[in-house]
């Protein structure tokens, strides 16, 4: 008998040793996710905060006939390796719109080579020998200093890793995602409204619910399929416009729209139809008036979180053509424009190794604007949720 | 601009249009209501039926006019069209205006004219679906007629080779072969491992957040988790392709094999990674929705906490779980960016997953970016690629979906 019970209790204590590992083991999958997000966000933040520092050179330019012509006249020919090439052509054009400046001299604060932002940051760098002691020299008497990156901020795309910027792709984005909300908003709204307050329950209502819920599950590369054949092909929207590109999201966003609208619908209990209705409302006035002004705080999280999913989108875009090269800022929503995800693509795919830093840098720019619009939306829940 | 200046013209005269007959639907209705008949509506009500009246049918002639001049193909000029609209305009304003009588029912003309416009919204979702299979399934047809679909389906050569030239007129494009066993090979792969990361991790943590987490953890960790699926995946692309793939060639270097930086274990991982989230969310209301009474009965019965879950909330939960995996599935195939920029451009038939294998999505990106006709055989194989990636992720979500409703009938859960 006795050795049966010492059994049993051996039994026991194996299975519960067995249900505990279950739980570390189910602990350890969630951890585990967790350093995924810590990795990658420091991996992130190791490669992207750089790109917001740049190196300048404190340069002598002088502003001779010669320099009109030639512009590598202009500074000493020891910095010509040193300054980024984009500065240096810039000053030809600078004498021919303001000529009164020929003959004067001028000490300003210049661009350097991205291969020497590269070399005092610590990377490799293809710098001959010459000129890292020519780099060493000016950094000891303070000539060459790493200075907060404005141009990052202030210019668009350049094929020189030094005056890249991703403004043009920020200015981008937002005409996209106007277009996006302007026809999505609306449409899933509406779409919502119909489905949870007027739709009589039959096959055609269930169609287009299975209909959406389908969309919504549809890998995103088929929507720029429809965006090409459709949109460009065949009703001639200009390709790579910021029109088109936030006409093919809109659809991609249209189902997370309706479903949290829809969500939010139905969130607003049925006593405030019925009081309504008791007043003498007409359906649409019980809609407008007081089910859609509770529901409002839901929907524009809904639509805040939707419009975040499409602002990171890239796969469509690159194939309605937004992944153009766009040195300017855009002004017009029929012109030739990029967003950030399709610069970081394109900067991804430079082989330079300073665009590296770029990439990571842009990356860390988009997933500041997500994470604060995704946050905006959970204050916004919070603040106006209310309980039934 | 000719076309943008004559549609700001044509606007604001509807703008005008419309505020006459609000006014004047208005006073009319004042006036009646002020002469002691008793009217069924309110006159700002009479006043918004005119209009609708006034810019419902214009708005309508003038789409649907430009819609089918486009599909015929007709050469005329929008003038003559916006002309024509603002002639239904004013009939409307002038129909509107007259209806204004005590007999008649503004409100509930409204009401009706709102709902056809709340359903016309909702058919917009159904155009969207209908749009992605016609420009598909067209394009796909003309693909067809230049490449025989059995070898499209079972051919192991991918390589468009000199197509363009034959588009251009040169060369007969007779080397270019499509056959796309290789690319779902490569996709088939790369969502394998994907899946052999992120099925067990993203179970695994729903079934700690849902058994064994205090409040606490879990309004802490799920939006956590929620914040792996918000990534853009060109983030994650870039993520794979510059600190995952050459952490993954120096491991396999390290055992003495030899990877590719164009490996497919490392979009695979880090699709693993961008696919947790679904499953462990998913998963996780499937298994709150299990009745508690299950748990109680298997507790009762001597089962440890390990024991019940592992015979009696999973099991029960299974459907549940499996339809999350399939859902995570479907997005793993369709996904873009990650494997663009971190798997290869070769097609490669190989079992290896650390030699460079390309995908379906990486092929039609690759046949749509380049500078090609958009008659070539290449670009509009990124076609034939789509319809069959349209196919299986749409039998995915239907036998997902069907899934989900099996559970939700059995358990009776109506929040899933």
């Amino acid at each position: 008998m006795s050795d049966s019970f010492d059994q049993i209790s051996q039994q026991l204590k194996r299975r519960h040793r067995k249900s505990a590992r279950l739980k570390w083991l189910s602990m350890g999958a969630l951890g585990l996710a967790g350093l995924f997000l810590l990795w990658f966000f420091t991996d992130m933040l190791i490669k992207g905060l750089p790109a917001f520092q740049q190196a300048y050179v404190e340069t002598e330019i002088s502003y001779s006939e010669e320099a009109a012509k030639d512009a590598r006249q202009a500074i000493d020919s020891d910095l010509i390796p040193i300054v980024s090439r984009t500065e240096i052509r810039s000053i030809p054009l600078l004498l021919r719109n303001e000529p009164d400046r020929i003959g004067s001299r001028e000490t300003r604060w210049l661009l350097a080579n991205s291969e020497v932002d590269q070399y005092l940051k610590g990377h490799r760098s293809k710098l001959s020998d010459k000129e890292i002691a020519t780099v060493e020299r000016l950094v000891a008497s303070g000539q060459v200093e790493q200075k907060f990156n404005s141009t990052f901020f202030t210019q668009g795309d350049s094929k020189t890793a030094e005056s890249a910027g991703i403004l043009s792709a920020v200015v981008g984005t937002i005409m996209t995602m106007i277009v996006t909300l302007a026809i999505a908003f609306p449409i899933g709204v509406m779409t919502a409204i119909y489905l949870e307050e007027f739709a009589p329950d039959n096959r055609f209502t269930q169609l287009i619910e299975i209909n959406i819920n389908n969309l919504a599950a549809i890998p995103s590369i088929l929507f720029g399929l429809l965006g090409l054949a459709i949109f460009i092909n065949f009703f001639g929207v200009p390709r790579s416009s910021p029109l088109v590109g936030g006409m093919t999201l809109a659809l991609m966003t249209l189902p997370v729209i309706i479903i949290s609208t829809r969500t939010a619908l139905r969130s607003v209990p049925e006593s405030i139809r019925h009081a309504a209705f008791g007043l003498g409302c007409s359906r649409w006035q019980v809609v407008k008036d007081h089910v859609l002004p509770l529901a409002m705080p839901g929907i524009m999280t809904g639509s805040i979180i939707g419009l975040a999913q499409a602002m990171g989108e890239t796969a469509p875009l690159i194939i309605v053509g937004m992944v153009a090269f766009i040195p300017d800022v855009g002004a017009s929503f029929t012109e030739a424009a990029t967003v950030m995800p399709a610069q970081i693509f394109t900067w991804a795919s430079e082989p330079e190794k300073a665009f590296v830093e770029k990439t990571a840098g842009g990356i860390l720019v988009l997933l500041t604007i997500l994470i604060s619009l995704n946050a905006s939306a959970v204050v916004l829940r919070k603040k106006f949720e209310r309980r039934w | 601009m000719q076309t943008n200046q004559l549609l700001l013209i044509f606007c604001s005269v509807l703008l005008i249009l419309g505020l006459i007959a609000f006014f004047a639907g208005r006073s009319k209705a004042a006036r009646l209501r002020a002469s002691g008949t008793s009217m069924y509506a309110q006159p700002d009500q009479y006043a918004w039926f005119a209009v609708l009246s006034t810019a419902g049918p214009a708005v309508l002639v003038g789409v649907l006019g430009a819609f089918v001049l486009l599909l015929l193909g007709a050469e005329i000029h929008p003038l003559y069209l916006l002309s024509a609209s603002l002639v239904v305009a004013a009939a409307g304003l002038a129909v509107g205006v007259v209806q204004v009588r005590a007999d008649f029912h503004a409100r509930k003309a409204i009401e009706r004219v709102i709902r056809w416009v709340l359903a016309g919204a909702a058919l917009i979702s159904i155009f969207t679906t209908f749009g992605i299979l016609i420009s598909i399934i067209f394009e796909s047809l003309r693909f067809f007629e230049m490449h025989s679909f059995w070898e499209f389906i079972t051919g192991t050569t991918w390589n468009p080779g000199a197509s363009f030239l034959a588009a251009a007129g040169r060369g007969d494009g007779s080397g270019a072969q499509f056959g796309s066993v290789p690319l779902f090979a490569g996709t088939f792969m790369i969502t394998l491992i994907a899946m052999l990361v992120a099925v067990p991790i993203g179970l695994a943590s729903a079934i700690y957040m849902s058994e064994y987490a205090p409040t606490k953890v879990r309004t802490i960790a799920k939006p956590l988790l929620e914040v792996l699926a918000g990534i853009p995946t060109v983030v994650y692309g870039f993520f794979a392709a510059i600190t995952v793939a050459p952490i993954i060639v120096n491991i396999a270097g390290f055992f003495g094999l030899d990877a590719s930086y164009n490996n497919a274990v490392a979009p695979g991982v880090v699709m693993g990674i961008m696919i947790i989230p679904f499953i462990s969310s998913l998963s996780d209301d499937v298994i709150n929705a299990v009745p508690d009474s299950m748990r109680q009965g298997s507790l009762a019965l001597g089962m440890t906490k390990g024991e019940t879950i592992r015979d009696v909330v999973v099991p029960a939960a299974l459907p549940g779980v499996i339809s999350a995996s399939l859902l995570g599935m479907s997005r793993a195939l369709g996904e873009t960016m990650i494997v663009v920029m971190a798997a290869g451009m070769r097609p490669n038939l190989t079992a290896n997953p650390l030699e460079d294998m390309t995908t379906v999505t990486v092929r039609i990106v690759a046949a749509l970016t380049g500078d090609q006709e958009f008659e070539s055989a290449e670009t509009l194989s990124a076609f034939a690629l789509g319809l069959v990636l349209f196919a299986v992720t749409l039998t995915l979500n239907l036998v997902s979906v069907i899934m989900i409703r099996r559970f939700r009938e059995k358990y009776r859960v109506n929040n899933l």
